[in-house]
């Protein structure tokens, strides 16, 4: 376990007050918050000064054209090694996730649900999240086999999955539906504060969407930010947003209430784009 | 069952290159035996890297100038032993040997010795059973490199494993035996004779355990494995020698006609490291698989040499070997299947796996194929590879650590070949070796 272990107790401080006593109050807000971010791959900057705030307990969606550089966000929060960041910050209710390694950031509360997840031969579900689970303790404290197994079970279950499925390698021969649902069933298991999901709709047909969907409703609540990001307005159908956010050439263009989603349904992303050219001229 | 503890009785340390074995309690035979076998050994020359057999081998390491037998066992190290010499459940019969000395044997169930089952201790065997044991003793030449070291354990091997499993006897639990190493710079040379007649089912799992893991130590061993017309036989071999152990272990398989022949061996201890296993499918409708796993760290070098030799037509062989190599630790493998001239409608598969997770690692294949027959399905492939970075990071996106992320991967990637064994509580035990060994590493 990393020195950095902090649990999920809030930072605080402590300012001393005009009649010399004490009262503690919170140094920032307990949010996801990232400022001109800037990112690059191979020398060709993806994210270009993206700003956006996801408070805990909200859930605010990210829409954009293919190319906009939505995916490239996602891997970036959760500190991929092949991307680049170039400029600006990240912070997880204050804390600096840039400064994180990957398994770090997932111990201090940020998880991605995976566009793509990787196939991890030989590795059952139950032996995979239970490592996740276990690398969340204190050093030298050994996770309770029979809580574990309750937990898998009763989340299995929220989510629509046999009992069998925990003894099949980690995605391996997965439909499209049964990966996206793993991944929910690992984000309901490892509780962050903060999930990105990474066109988790993509390849899913309608039933699995709502299975999938329900699995993420239910997490929803003031202990939990969401971060969707989408090509499609079909999810938010399901998983309603309380914020909308439009993503065009690596920067958001426009942000607005969930009413937003259905006008881009409507108009397409042209406008936004047009709207975005503008920017860039003034 | 009623441990039956044989005291035997040692003169002083006899360096293993002051060859045969003098023990005077052999039948005149067997002794004759090691007595031809002793010639043989000093005329053959020992092996040179230019040798095929032994292309990438580090022969260096076979300098056997300081190995001896061991001295008689002493009450405390015969007490620890055997507390330490359990890891099945549930057995149907076991044998501990250290530093070639017997010093318990947990005999067969009265059902299965009413059956005609024999589980004994060579020396016995040679006696009691003698036309049977000399029919099958050492009766396969090595051919893969390693002639001189099985003439070496001929003339020098006095413990080891006789089973015998009569027509139609199934054993459901495995039998065990365990060899160690105990005293300093000590030689053993493990044996087991595994016979299975028509339709018999068994299998035999060898420990091969060091006592002080740092202890040098010398071990040369055979295994010969014969599964009769429909017989099904199971071997499993978990190596894990201490750290400066020289071992190399001659395997020969033999299956008859409609017989099943498994055998995986797991190499995880040892300075040096060989294994050569002769599968030979002499039976129509024989099939033989040979699985081998390996975990290598530090400077350890593993070293296997297959055959899978198709004799008959309608046979099936089928090799996997996974390994999983850290640190600046060597693996090499030379396999080759070959088809006989009438051993139309072979099936042969070889696929051989390394997972090299440090720079400095280094594997060498060598995969081959001597095809003389028609009508035959041939494949086989080697890969190196490292760790995937999709894979990696997605576990670590979960919150795992490198270095368990690596171990879960690991581990995932040599079980492909633990389950093909298709006995789980030996599958268990096989990865809380494996596992051992990664705790070890830290």
């Amino acid at each position: 376990m990393d020195e950095n272990w902090r649990g999920n107790l809030p930072q605080i401080a402590a300012r001393k007050t005009g009649k010399s006593r004490y009262s503690f109050v919170p140094l920032f807000m307990n949010e996801l918050n990232i400022q001109n971010l800037r990112v690059e791959i191979a020398d060709r900057e993806i994210v270009r000064g993206l700003s956006l705030t996801v408070p805990c307990g909200e859930v605010h969606a990210i829409m954009g054209p293919n190319g906009s550089g939505k995916s490239t966000l996602a891997k970036v929060l959760a500190g991929h090694p092949d991307y680049h960041v170039t400029g600006g910050a990240v912070t997880m209710d204050g804390e600096n996730v840039l400064e994180l390694e990957p398994d770090e950031r997932a111990r201090h509360g940020l998880f991605l649900a995976f566009q793509y997840p990787s196939e991890v031969p030989g590795v059952t579900i139950a032996n995979f999240l239970r490592a996740a689970v276990q690398a969340r303790m204190p050093e030298g404290e050994e996770l309770e086999a029979t809580d574990y197994y309750a937990k898998l079970y009763e989340k299995m279950e929220l989510l629509g999955m046999d009992r069998s499925f925990t003894s099949r390698s980690v995605n391996e021969g997965f439909s499209g539906g049964e990966k996206k649902r793993t991944e929910i069933l690992q984000l309901a298991m490892l509780e962050p504060k903060y999930a990105v999901l990474d066109e988790t709709d993509s390849g899913l047909d309608i039933d699995a969407l709502k299975t999938v969907a329900h699995g993420v409703n239910s997490l929803r609540g003031p202990n939990l930010g969401i971060l969707l990001i989408t090509h499609y307005q079909r999810l938010l159908n399901y998983i309603v947003p309380d914020h909308v956010h439009v993503m065009v050439a690596g920067r958001i263009v426009r942000s607005g209430r969930k009413e937003l989603a259905l006008e881009l349904e409507e108009r397409g992303y042209d406008w936004t784009r047009e709207e975005a050219g503008e920017m860039a001229v003034r | 069952m009623k441990p039956a503890i044989l005291d035997q009785l040692m003169t002083e340390a006899q360096a293993i290159l002051s060859g045969p074995s003098r023990r005077s309690d052999f039948p005149k035979w067997f002794r004759d035996q090691q007595h031809g076998a002793w010639s043989k050994f000093q005329t053959m020359p020992m092996p040179n890297r230019k040798d095929q057999p032994w292309r990438f081998s580090n022969v260096d390491l076979l300098d056997l100038s300081q190995f001896k037998l061991g001295a008689p066992i002493t009450d405390n190290d015969r007490i620890e032993i055997l507390e330490r010499s359990r890891a099945l459940e549930q057995v149907a019969g076991r044998l501990v040997f250290a530093d070639d000395q017997l010093l318990q044997r947990d005999v067969l169930s009265e059902d299965l010795q009413r059956k005609g089952v024999v589980f004994q201790p060579l020396e016995r065997a040679m006696v009691e059973h003698t036309d049977l044991f000399r029919k099958y003793f050492m009766s396969e030449p090595a051919t893969l490199g390693s002639a001189k070291f099985a003439a070496l354990h001929h003339s020098w091997v006095s413990s080891g494993t006789f089973v015998f499993v009569p027509r139609g006897v199934e054993i459901e639990f495995p039998i065990e035996i365990f060899h160690w190493l105990s005293g300093e710079n000590s030689a053993v040379f493990p044996h087991l004779l595994l016979v299975a007649d028509e339709l018999a089912k068994v299998t035999v799992i060898e420990h091969f355990r060091s006592q002080d893991r740092q202890l040098p130590g010398f071990a040369c061993g055979v295994n010969d494995l014969i599964s009769g017309p429909g017989a099904k036989i199971t071997y499993v071999c978990a190596q894990n020698w201490g750290e400066n152990v020289i071992a190399l272990q001659i395997n020969s398989t033999k299956a008859d006609h409609d017989a099943a022949a498994k055998s995986l061996n797991l190499h995880l201890g040892g300075k040096y490291s060989r294994f050569e296993s002769l599968s030979r499918l002499i039976g129509e409708g024989a099939r033989s698989d040979l699985l081998a796993v390996s975990v290598s760290d530090g400077n350890q070098e593993f070293d296997a040499r297959t055959l899978q030799d198709h004799v008959s037509p309608h046979t099936a062989s089928d090799l996997l070997y996974k390994n999983a190599l850290k640190g600046r630790s060597r693996n090499t493998f030379g396999g080759l299947i070959r088809v006989e001239p009438h051993a139309h409608f072979t099936d042969a598969y070889q696929k051989v796996r390394n997972l090299l997770l440090d720079d400095d690692a280094e594997a060498n294949s060598m995969p081959g194929l001597e095809i003389l027959a028609d009508n035959v399905k041939c494949s086989h492939g080697a890969t190196s590879g490292q760790i995937d970075a999709d894979e990696m990071f997605y576990l670590r996106s979960r919150g795992i650590t490198p270095a368990i992320a690596q171990q879960l991967i690991v581990k995932g990637f040599l079980n492909e070949v633990i389950e093909r064994l298709e006995q789980p509580a030996i599958a268990d035990y096989l990865r809380g070796l494996i596992d051992e060994k990664f705790s070890r590493a830290k």
